[in-house]
């Protein structure tokens, strides 16, 4: 990185390489903010980086608020990782740092008077492997109103609502007491989704939420994304193009860049727009290769 | 099919060798390694059924002589007066001032360490901070007795602040304990919950929670088996330590009322009486496994609760 033109190799998950070049460090930064109307979510020229290791480079994206947005890519283009920095989970990580802005409702969420809990709460998680907590299945969906003090006159109600929304009371009703480790694996991804809307956030951000699922379950959740559209902010990483395909309102795709002295990947926006647009005409060529199966 | 030869006999085709799914030869180095592992399994329980054996035979001898209940609820311990009486009372007290004393002060501080090294501690500093706080358990007990003795009671208590006491007392001796077990119960329990996989923490972390409500709320009970055999190990420690109570909590077997006054433990008695001259035989030789085999039931109660206890509460992830 010590000359102005940089050479780097690009793949896509398969062992084709081609190199491209940067004229400058910057070249590669996505243009400009896309128009997207009703923001809720707003990244500007986002670098994440774990030590010196950069993760993530040069990310504008906007998410709109109550729509689906899908990031999809190749392993280890970064995706998941600039989903981590939308909440700041990646706090949780030592040697984690993000530049650039992160701004949520047009506050930067990576402002020093900014509360990372209080941002955690507006933006809930849901993981890519199932992570219910070692309890009951009631007491997984009252932690997360417990903790953050919310006034429920009732919690008996909030979790029934919670479980209701999720597609997950007629299953679990009559054993709310046993633990949530009995539930299959789409039972308990449904369970983290309860626990997720129980403190009612703005925004709820999926880190593959369906890989470790078989299709039925994944076609429950995501019809149930499709359903929480309606009151929610979804963003979601995925690995299943169909998937992004089916579900969202918008695609960004992401790739990756390696790095020929050490061979570490970095991850960055190749193009981000209707899903509709993305699926069909794609406006750059590796975005074409990518969906139309040719990588990865 | 009548080419077909028994195993390990003539080759089926020409040129090419029998085939056979026998082994070729004896694999003597395995064999003698099960042996020898199966010995050392063996050994350990035979070892323990020994030293079971060599309690009770003694005591046995020991209740024909002295009622169990005399032994248990007399509260005047003299076995090698004239006038001779056995009420154990008066050590179970010491070593129940002593434990008690030594494990306050070893919960809260080792559960403290614990917590802080595996959920705040930066993993440079928890990298330090373990082994410096092993070392402390590595420190021989009696040089924690001296210290018990010399500095805690005769200067810090008795000198700084002219406590009413004498040269011993259950509370120097406890407290002393109580830091020599910290390691112990810091330990065990941090490694219980440095195992708590790290998406539990995340997904609390995502709920909107801070890190003590997800250290109290979420690691504490899916560490809680680990932690609660942290403490049973610390509590068996405290009632079997022998060298510390010998040297800083006084030899005189008196029922101890106070934290300061002086008294006589259950180990504190098996050390001295076993240095003296007590004939083999003899019902003073005998007492010595009747109080041995107190204390092994008294940490076999405990750790029989404890493994109840955990059954009931644990939370499996």
């Amino acid at each position: 990185m010590t000359t102005n033109t940089r050479a780097a190799s690009y793949t896509t998950g398969s062992d084709q390489k081609r190199t491209i070049h940067f004229p400058d460090e910057h070249a590669h930064r996505s243009k400009g903010l896309p128009a997207v109307p009703n923001a809720i979510i707003e990244c500007k020229d986002v670098n994440v980086y774990y030590n010196a290791f950069r993760a993530v480079t040069g990310v504008d994206l906007a998410f709109g608020s109550k729509e689906i947005t899908a990031l999809i890519g190749p392993s280890g283009c970064g995706k998941s990782t600039l989903l981590r920095s939308l909440n700041r989970m990646n706090d949780l990580i030592d040697g984690a740092r993000v530049e650039g802005s992160v701004t949520f409702q047009g506050e930067d969420i990576y402002h020093r008077e900014v509360d990372a809990i209080e941002v955690r709460r507006r933006i809930g998680m849901v993981f890519q492997k199932p992570n219910p907590f070692p309890k009951s299945i009631y007491d997984n969906i009252a932690y997360g109103p417990r903790v953050i003090g919310m006034k429920a006159s009732n919690m008996d109600d909030l979790v029934e609502e919670a479980l209701t929304r999720a597609a997950l009371w007629t299953e679990v009703k009559d054993k709310l007491k046993q633990s949530a480790f009995g539930l299959s694996g789409g039972q308990q991804q449904r369970l983290c989704i309860a626990r997720t809307i129980a403190v009612k956030p703005d925004v709820i951000l999926m880190d593959e939420p369906c890989s470790s699922l078989d299709p039925i379950a994944t076609s429950r959740i995501e019809d149930l994304m499709y359903e929480l559209r309606e009151d929610y902010t979804i963003i979601i990483v995925t690995h299943n193009m169909q998937q992004a395909a089916r579900v969202a309102d918008r695609t960004a795709f992401f790739t990756a860049l390696a790095s020929e002295e050490t061979g570490d990947r970095t991850g960055l926006l190749v193009e981000y727009d209707l899903t509709k647009k993305i699926f069909e005409s794609p406006a750059d060529q590796r975005t074409e290769d990518y969906i139309s199966g040719r990588f990865g | 099919m009548s080419t077909l030869t028994p195993v390990g006999g003539p080759a089926l085709l020409p040129g090419r060798p029998a085939v056979s799914l026998r082994s070729t030869r004896p694999r003597h180095g395995e064999s003698l390694v099960r042996f020898l592992l199966r010995v050392a399994a063996i050994l350990t329980i035979v070892i323990t059924g020994g030293i079971l054996i060599a309690l009770l035979v003694p005591s046995i001898e020991f209740f024909r002589t002295v009622s169990v209940f005399d032994f248990l609820f007399g509260d005047r311990w003299a076995p090698r007066f004239a006038d001779a009486s056995f009420g154990v009372l008066p050590l179970v007290t010491a070593t129940a001032w002593t434990s008690g004393i030594a494990l306050l002060v070893a919960i809260p501080l080792g559960l403290g360490a614990a917590v802080f090294l595996s959920e705040y501690a930066k993993p440079g500093l928890r990298k330090v901070l373990k082994p410096v706080l092993e070392i402390l358990a590595g420190i021989p007990t009696v040089v924690f007795g001296l210290f018990a003795l010399q500095f805690v009671q005769a200067t810090v208590f008795r000198g700084v602040f002219d406590l009413d006491t004498g040269a011993f007392s259950v509370l120097a001796a406890g407290l002393v304990m109580g830091v020599m077990i910290v390691p112990t119960i810091a330990s065990i329990s941090e490694d219980a919950m440095s195992a708590v996989p790290l998406s539990m923490r995340q997904g609390s972390a995502a709920l909107g929670a801070n890190r003590m409500q997800t250290t109290v709320r979420v690691v504490f009970p899916a560490a809680l088996s680990g932690i609660i055999a942290a403490i049973v190990l610390g509590v068996s420690r405290a009632v079997g330590e022998t060298m510390i109570v010998a040297i800083a909590a006084g030899g005189q077997a008196r029922i101890v009322t106070g934290p300061l006054e002086q008294g006589q433990t259950m180990t504190g008695f098996i050390a001295n009486a076993a240095l003296g001259d007590s004939r083999v035989g003899s019902l003073e030789y005998d007492t010595l496994f009747a109080v041995g085999l107190l204390l092994f039931l008294v940490t076999l109660l405990f750790n029989f609760i404890s493994i109840r206890f955990v059954r009931r509460f644990r939370e499996i992830y």
